[in-house]
Protein backbone atom coordinates (compact mmCIF):
# COMPACT_ATOMS: atom_id res chain seq x y z
CA UNK A 1 0.00 0.00 0.00
CA UNK A 2 2.74 2.46 0.54
CA UNK A 3 4.55 1.73 -2.18
CA UNK A 4 1.73 2.85 -4.19
CA UNK A 5 2.11 5.98 -2.44
CA UNK A 6 5.13 6.41 -3.42
CA UNK A 7 3.95 6.69 -7.27
CA UNK A 8 1.76 9.74 -6.37
CA UNK A 9 4.71 12.19 -7.74
CA UNK A 10 5.39 10.21 -10.89
CA UNK A 11 1.46 10.28 -11.49
CA UNK A 12 0.82 14.15 -11.07
CA UNK A 13 4.17 14.90 -13.13
CA UNK A 14 2.68 12.97 -15.99
CA UNK A 15 -1.00 14.32 -15.93
CA UNK A 16 0.77 18.23 -15.76
CA UNK A 17 2.81 17.31 -18.76
CA UNK A 18 0.22 15.98 -20.40
CA UNK A 19 -2.33 19.28 -19.56
CA UNK A 20 1.02 21.41 -20.38
CA UNK A 21 1.33 19.36 -23.51
CA UNK A 22 -2.15 19.85 -25.02
CA UNK A 23 -1.51 23.79 -24.57
CA UNK A 24 1.79 23.57 -26.87
CA UNK A 25 0.83 25.49 -30.55
CA UNK A 26 -2.77 26.92 -29.37
CA UNK A 27 -2.59 30.39 -30.69
CA UNK A 28 -4.41 32.02 -27.41
CA UNK A 29 -5.06 34.87 -29.64
CA UNK A 30 -7.83 32.99 -31.25
CA UNK A 31 -11.09 33.86 -29.30
CA UNK A 32 -14.44 31.81 -30.02
CA UNK A 33 -17.04 33.89 -30.91
CA UNK A 34 -19.65 34.71 -28.28
CA UNK A 35 -22.04 34.39 -31.26
CA UNK A 36 -21.68 31.07 -32.38
CA UNK A 37 -25.30 29.84 -32.36
CA UNK A 38 -27.27 32.82 -32.25
CA UNK A 39 -28.46 35.12 -35.28
CA UNK A 40 -25.93 37.90 -36.87
CA UNK A 41 -27.34 40.73 -34.31
CA UNK A 42 -29.91 43.15 -35.83
CA UNK A 43 -28.40 46.60 -37.67
CA UNK A 44 -29.73 48.87 -40.54
CA UNK A 45 -26.10 49.89 -42.15
CA UNK A 46 -25.96 51.42 -46.07
CA UNK A 47 -24.55 49.49 -48.64
CA UNK A 48 -21.24 50.09 -49.52
CA UNK A 49 -22.14 50.02 -53.27
CA UNK A 50 -25.21 51.88 -53.17
CA UNK A 51 -25.31 55.13 -50.66
CA UNK A 52 -28.87 55.74 -49.44
CA UNK A 53 -29.61 51.84 -49.84
CA UNK A 54 -30.26 50.43 -46.28
CA UNK A 55 -29.51 46.40 -45.63
CA UNK A 56 -30.54 44.36 -42.81
CA UNK A 57 -29.48 40.99 -41.20
CA UNK A 58 -32.24 39.69 -43.63
CA UNK A 59 -29.24 39.88 -46.80
CA UNK A 60 -27.99 36.67 -44.38
CA UNK A 61 -31.54 34.82 -45.27
CA UNK A 62 -31.88 31.92 -47.64
CA UNK A 63 -28.45 30.99 -48.40
CA UNK A 64 -25.21 29.89 -46.30
CA UNK A 65 -22.59 33.22 -46.46
CA UNK A 66 -19.39 33.83 -45.00
CA UNK A 67 -19.02 37.12 -43.55
CA UNK A 68 -16.00 38.94 -44.35
CA UNK A 69 -14.96 41.99 -42.03
CA UNK A 70 -12.43 44.12 -44.02
CA UNK A 71 -10.92 47.26 -43.70
CA UNK A 72 -8.47 49.48 -46.34
CA UNK A 73 -6.48 50.15 -42.86
CA UNK A 74 -5.90 46.53 -42.72
CA UNK A 75 -2.56 44.75 -44.53
CA UNK A 76 -3.58 41.59 -43.51
CA UNK A 77 -7.36 41.95 -45.25
CA UNK A 78 -4.74 43.03 -48.72
CA UNK A 79 -2.91 39.73 -47.58
CA UNK A 80 -6.14 37.08 -48.07
CA UNK A 81 -8.04 39.63 -51.02
CA UNK A 82 -6.82 37.19 -53.63
CA UNK A 83 -7.77 34.41 -51.67
CA UNK A 84 -11.66 35.06 -51.49
CA UNK A 85 -11.52 36.39 -55.16
CA UNK A 86 -10.41 32.63 -55.68
CA UNK A 87 -13.57 31.73 -53.05
CA UNK A 88 -16.12 33.74 -54.71
CA UNK A 89 -14.93 33.11 -58.38
CA UNK A 90 -13.67 29.55 -58.39
CA UNK A 91 -15.58 27.96 -55.55
CA UNK A 92 -18.91 29.42 -56.20
CA UNK A 93 -19.19 30.62 -52.34
CA UNK A 94 -21.31 33.77 -51.73
CA UNK A 95 -19.06 36.40 -49.52
CA UNK A 96 -20.94 39.83 -47.78
CA UNK A 97 -18.49 42.20 -47.09
CA UNK A 98 -18.42 44.19 -43.87
CA UNK A 99 -16.45 47.08 -44.62
CA UNK A 100 -15.18 48.17 -40.84
CA UNK A 101 -14.20 51.22 -40.00
CA UNK A 102 -13.22 52.63 -43.23
CA UNK A 103 -14.17 55.37 -45.56
CA UNK A 104 -16.21 54.83 -48.61
CA UNK A 105 -14.09 56.34 -51.46
CA UNK A 106 -10.89 54.35 -50.30
CA UNK A 107 -12.90 51.49 -50.13
CA UNK A 108 -14.66 51.53 -53.43
CA UNK A 109 -10.81 51.69 -55.03
CA UNK A 110 -9.80 49.37 -53.64
CA UNK A 111 -12.49 46.74 -54.71
CA UNK A 112 -11.98 48.56 -58.09
CA UNK A 113 -8.40 48.26 -58.00
CA UNK A 114 -7.98 44.61 -56.63
CA UNK A 115 -11.24 43.08 -57.60
CA UNK A 116 -14.72 42.44 -55.66
CA UNK A 117 -15.19 38.85 -54.35
CA UNK A 118 -18.27 40.28 -52.01
CA UNK A 119 -21.87 39.91 -53.66
CA UNK A 120 -22.49 43.21 -51.19
CA UNK A 121 -20.66 44.98 -48.85
CA UNK A 122 -22.29 46.91 -45.79
CA UNK A 123 -20.52 50.07 -44.57
CA UNK A 124 -19.93 50.05 -41.10
CA UNK A 125 -17.42 53.17 -40.73
CA UNK A 126 -18.69 53.48 -37.06
CA UNK A 127 -18.12 49.96 -36.35
CA UNK A 128 -21.66 49.84 -35.00
CA UNK A 129 -22.20 45.76 -36.27
CA UNK A 130 -18.85 45.14 -35.91
CA UNK A 131 -18.81 45.72 -32.39
CA UNK A 132 -22.22 43.82 -31.67
CA UNK A 133 -20.38 41.20 -33.55
CA UNK A 134 -17.57 41.08 -31.30
CA UNK A 135 -14.38 42.24 -33.94
CA UNK A 136 -11.78 42.46 -32.24
CA UNK A 137 -9.13 42.20 -34.76
CA UNK A 138 -9.67 42.84 -39.19
CA UNK A 139 -9.71 40.03 -40.89
CA UNK A 140 -12.49 38.25 -39.53
CA UNK A 141 -14.41 35.81 -41.32
CA UNK A 142 -17.62 34.09 -39.99
CA UNK A 143 -19.91 31.10 -41.53
CA UNK A 144 -23.36 32.19 -41.52
CA UNK A 145 -26.03 29.45 -42.04
CA UNK A 146 -29.28 29.92 -44.54
CA UNK A 147 -30.90 30.95 -41.18
CA UNK A 148 -28.78 33.92 -40.31
CA UNK A 149 -27.10 32.27 -37.55
CA UNK A 150 -23.58 32.55 -36.66
CA UNK A 151 -21.64 28.83 -36.65
CA UNK A 152 -17.97 30.08 -36.95
CA UNK A 153 -15.49 32.50 -36.67
CA UNK A 154 -12.12 32.54 -38.14
CA UNK A 155 -9.85 35.36 -36.97
CA UNK A 156 -7.13 36.06 -39.30
CA UNK A 157 -6.07 35.45 -42.82
CA UNK A 158 -8.03 32.77 -44.96
CA UNK A 159 -6.43 31.36 -47.18
CA UNK A 160 -6.57 27.97 -48.89
CA UNK A 161 -5.55 25.97 -46.19
CA UNK A 162 -8.20 27.61 -43.27
CA UNK A 163 -10.91 27.11 -46.40
CA UNK A 164 -10.12 23.59 -47.30
CA UNK A 165 -9.49 22.45 -43.34
CA UNK A 166 -11.97 24.68 -41.39
CA UNK A 167 -14.61 26.72 -43.41
CA UNK A 168 -15.42 24.15 -46.47
CA UNK A 169 -16.47 21.51 -44.18
CA UNK A 170 -19.25 23.98 -42.17
CA UNK A 171 -19.80 25.60 -44.97
CA UNK A 172 -21.04 22.22 -46.74
CA UNK A 173 -22.45 20.96 -43.89
CA UNK A 174 -25.27 24.23 -43.28
CA UNK A 175 -25.72 23.66 -46.99
CA UNK A 176 -26.97 20.72 -46.62
CA UNK A 177 -29.12 21.09 -43.63
CA UNK A 178 -30.68 23.97 -45.75
CA UNK A 179 -31.73 21.90 -48.39
CA UNK B 1 11.72 87.27 -8.57
CA UNK B 2 12.74 85.19 -11.13
CA UNK B 3 11.86 82.08 -9.08
CA UNK B 4 8.51 83.05 -8.45
CA UNK B 5 7.92 83.36 -12.30
CA UNK B 6 9.07 80.01 -12.94
CA UNK B 7 6.89 78.46 -10.00
CA UNK B 8 3.91 80.49 -11.60
CA UNK B 9 4.39 78.99 -15.07
CA UNK B 10 5.08 75.86 -13.33
CA UNK B 11 2.23 75.32 -11.84
CA UNK B 12 0.22 76.39 -14.42
CA UNK B 13 0.83 72.92 -16.37
CA UNK B 14 -1.00 71.00 -13.56
CA UNK B 15 -4.15 71.09 -14.45
CA UNK B 16 -2.75 70.30 -17.79
CA UNK B 17 -1.43 66.84 -16.45
CA UNK B 18 -4.66 66.02 -14.88
CA UNK B 19 -6.66 66.61 -17.83
CA UNK B 20 -4.55 64.24 -20.03
CA UNK B 21 -6.47 61.33 -17.70
CA UNK B 22 -9.28 60.04 -20.04
CA UNK B 23 -11.87 59.67 -17.74
CA UNK B 24 -11.90 63.59 -16.75
CA UNK B 25 -12.02 63.83 -20.50
CA UNK B 26 -14.94 62.16 -20.57
CA UNK B 27 -16.53 63.82 -17.34
CA UNK B 28 -18.87 62.43 -14.92
CA UNK B 29 -21.63 63.70 -12.73
CA UNK B 30 -19.65 62.80 -9.02
CA UNK B 31 -16.76 60.86 -7.75
CA UNK B 32 -18.65 57.79 -6.98
CA UNK B 33 -19.35 57.47 -10.77
CA UNK B 34 -15.99 58.47 -11.67
CA UNK B 35 -14.62 55.54 -9.06
CA UNK B 36 -17.28 53.10 -10.76
CA UNK B 37 -16.29 53.57 -14.27
CA UNK B 38 -12.17 53.23 -13.19
CA UNK B 39 -13.35 49.67 -11.44
CA UNK B 40 -15.46 48.42 -14.52
CA UNK B 41 -12.48 49.34 -17.05
CA UNK B 42 -9.76 48.08 -15.12
CA UNK B 43 -11.91 44.31 -14.12
CA UNK B 44 -12.56 43.80 -18.26
CA UNK B 45 -9.71 42.12 -20.46
CA UNK B 46 -9.05 43.72 -23.53
CA UNK B 47 -9.28 40.92 -26.49
CA UNK B 48 -6.83 42.40 -28.66
CA UNK B 49 -4.29 43.00 -25.84
CA UNK B 50 -4.30 39.84 -23.92
CA UNK B 51 -2.85 40.62 -20.91
CA UNK B 52 -4.26 44.12 -20.66
CA UNK B 53 -7.48 45.60 -19.11
CA UNK B 54 -9.14 48.03 -21.33
CA UNK B 55 -8.62 51.27 -19.07
CA UNK B 56 -4.84 50.75 -19.85
CA UNK B 57 -4.77 49.21 -23.42
CA UNK B 58 -4.74 51.42 -26.53
CA UNK B 59 -5.89 49.36 -28.83
CA UNK B 60 -9.33 50.85 -31.02
CA UNK B 61 -11.64 48.20 -29.99
CA UNK B 62 -10.41 48.95 -26.13
CA UNK B 63 -11.33 52.62 -26.39
CA UNK B 64 -14.83 51.60 -28.09
CA UNK B 65 -15.31 49.39 -24.87
CA UNK B 66 -14.66 51.99 -22.70
CA UNK B 67 -16.51 54.28 -24.37
CA UNK B 68 -19.81 51.93 -24.88
CA UNK B 69 -18.70 51.11 -20.69
CA UNK B 70 -19.16 55.05 -20.32
CA UNK B 71 -22.51 55.37 -22.52
CA UNK B 72 -24.12 52.65 -20.63
CA UNK B 73 -23.88 54.28 -17.66
CA UNK B 74 -24.62 57.38 -18.68
CA UNK B 75 -27.97 55.35 -19.52
CA UNK B 76 -28.15 54.26 -16.06
CA UNK B 77 -27.19 50.47 -16.55
CA UNK B 78 -26.13 48.39 -13.84
CA UNK B 79 -22.31 46.58 -13.82
CA UNK B 80 -24.31 43.54 -14.22
CA UNK B 81 -25.96 44.47 -17.29
CA UNK B 82 -22.82 46.48 -18.52
CA UNK B 83 -19.90 43.81 -17.93
CA UNK B 84 -22.96 41.08 -19.32
CA UNK B 85 -23.19 43.35 -22.85
CA UNK B 86 -19.65 43.25 -23.27
CA UNK B 87 -19.56 39.65 -22.43
CA UNK B 88 -22.77 38.52 -24.87
CA UNK B 89 -20.51 40.17 -27.62
CA UNK B 90 -16.68 39.12 -26.58
CA UNK B 91 -17.83 36.38 -24.92
CA UNK B 92 -16.36 35.04 -21.92
CA UNK B 93 -12.91 36.12 -22.13
CA UNK B 94 -13.24 39.82 -21.08
CA UNK B 95 -13.84 39.02 -17.78
CA UNK B 96 -10.89 39.05 -16.04
CA UNK B 97 -13.31 37.30 -12.97
CA UNK B 98 -15.04 34.34 -14.61
CA UNK B 99 -18.43 33.54 -13.02
CA UNK B 100 -18.82 30.19 -11.50
CA UNK B 101 -20.36 27.53 -13.80
CA UNK B 102 -19.67 24.39 -15.25
CA UNK B 103 -16.98 24.93 -17.33
CA UNK B 104 -15.48 27.13 -14.44
CA UNK B 105 -16.15 25.34 -11.24
CA UNK B 106 -12.60 23.47 -11.46
CA UNK B 107 -10.98 27.00 -11.80
CA UNK B 108 -12.51 27.99 -9.06
CA UNK B 109 -12.46 24.84 -7.37
CA UNK B 110 -8.79 23.60 -7.87
CA UNK B 111 -7.29 26.05 -4.58
CA UNK B 112 -9.82 24.14 -2.41
CA UNK B 113 -8.94 20.96 -3.74
CA UNK B 114 -5.49 21.27 -3.39
CA UNK B 115 -5.74 22.61 0.19
CA UNK B 116 -8.01 19.62 0.76
CA UNK B 117 -5.52 17.22 -0.43
CA UNK B 118 -2.80 18.87 1.29
CA UNK B 119 -4.89 18.72 4.71
CA UNK B 120 -5.63 15.49 3.84
CA UNK B 121 -2.27 14.31 3.60
CA UNK B 122 -0.87 15.87 6.67
CA UNK B 123 -3.72 14.50 9.23
CA UNK B 124 -2.80 11.30 7.94
CA UNK B 125 0.55 11.70 8.61
CA UNK B 126 -0.15 12.79 11.85
CA UNK B 127 -2.19 10.50 12.96
CA UNK B 128 -0.02 7.72 11.82
CA UNK B 129 3.06 8.91 13.82
CA UNK B 130 0.74 9.04 16.55
CA UNK B 131 -0.03 5.61 16.29
CA UNK B 132 3.63 4.69 16.26
CA UNK B 133 4.43 6.85 19.18
CA UNK B 134 1.80 5.23 21.08
CA UNK B 135 3.00 1.95 20.77
CA UNK B 136 6.63 2.98 21.36
CA UNK B 137 5.50 4.03 24.84
CA UNK B 138 4.66 1.08 25.94
CA UNK B 139 7.54 -0.32 27.30
CA UNK B 140 7.67 -4.05 29.70
CA UNK B 141 8.50 -3.72 33.41
CA UNK B 142 12.13 -4.77 32.11
CA UNK B 143 12.58 -2.01 29.65
CA UNK B 144 10.95 0.35 31.84
CA UNK B 145 13.69 -0.79 34.64
CA UNK B 146 16.33 -0.63 32.14
CA UNK B 147 15.76 2.62 30.89
CA UNK B 148 15.45 4.25 34.35
CA UNK B 149 18.89 2.98 35.34
CA UNK B 150 20.21 4.22 32.03
CA UNK B 151 18.82 8.01 32.73
CA UNK B 152 19.58 7.93 36.58
CA UNK B 153 23.45 6.80 35.32
CA UNK B 154 23.54 9.63 33.18
CA UNK B 155 22.48 12.36 35.79
CA UNK B 156 25.28 10.79 37.80
CA UNK B 157 27.64 11.64 35.34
Amino acid sequence: MKRVFLFAPLVLVVVLGIVLFAGIGKDPTRLESALIGKQVPAFTLEDLDKPGKQLDAGVFRGQVSLLNVWGTWCPACRDEHDALLWLAQEQGVRIIGLNYKDNREEALVWLDRLGDPYELTIYDPRGTLGFDLGVYGAPETYVIDANGVVRYRHVGVVNEKVWKEDLEPLVNQYREDAS
Amino acid sequence: MRRLVALILLSMLLPLQAGADEANVQGFDSLQEEQRYRDLTSELRCPKCQNQNIADSNAPIAKDMRDRVYRMMQDGASNEDIVGALVDRFGEFVRYKPEVDRRTILLWATPAIAVGVGLLAVAGIVIRSRRRNGQKTVLTAEEQARADRLLSDKDRE
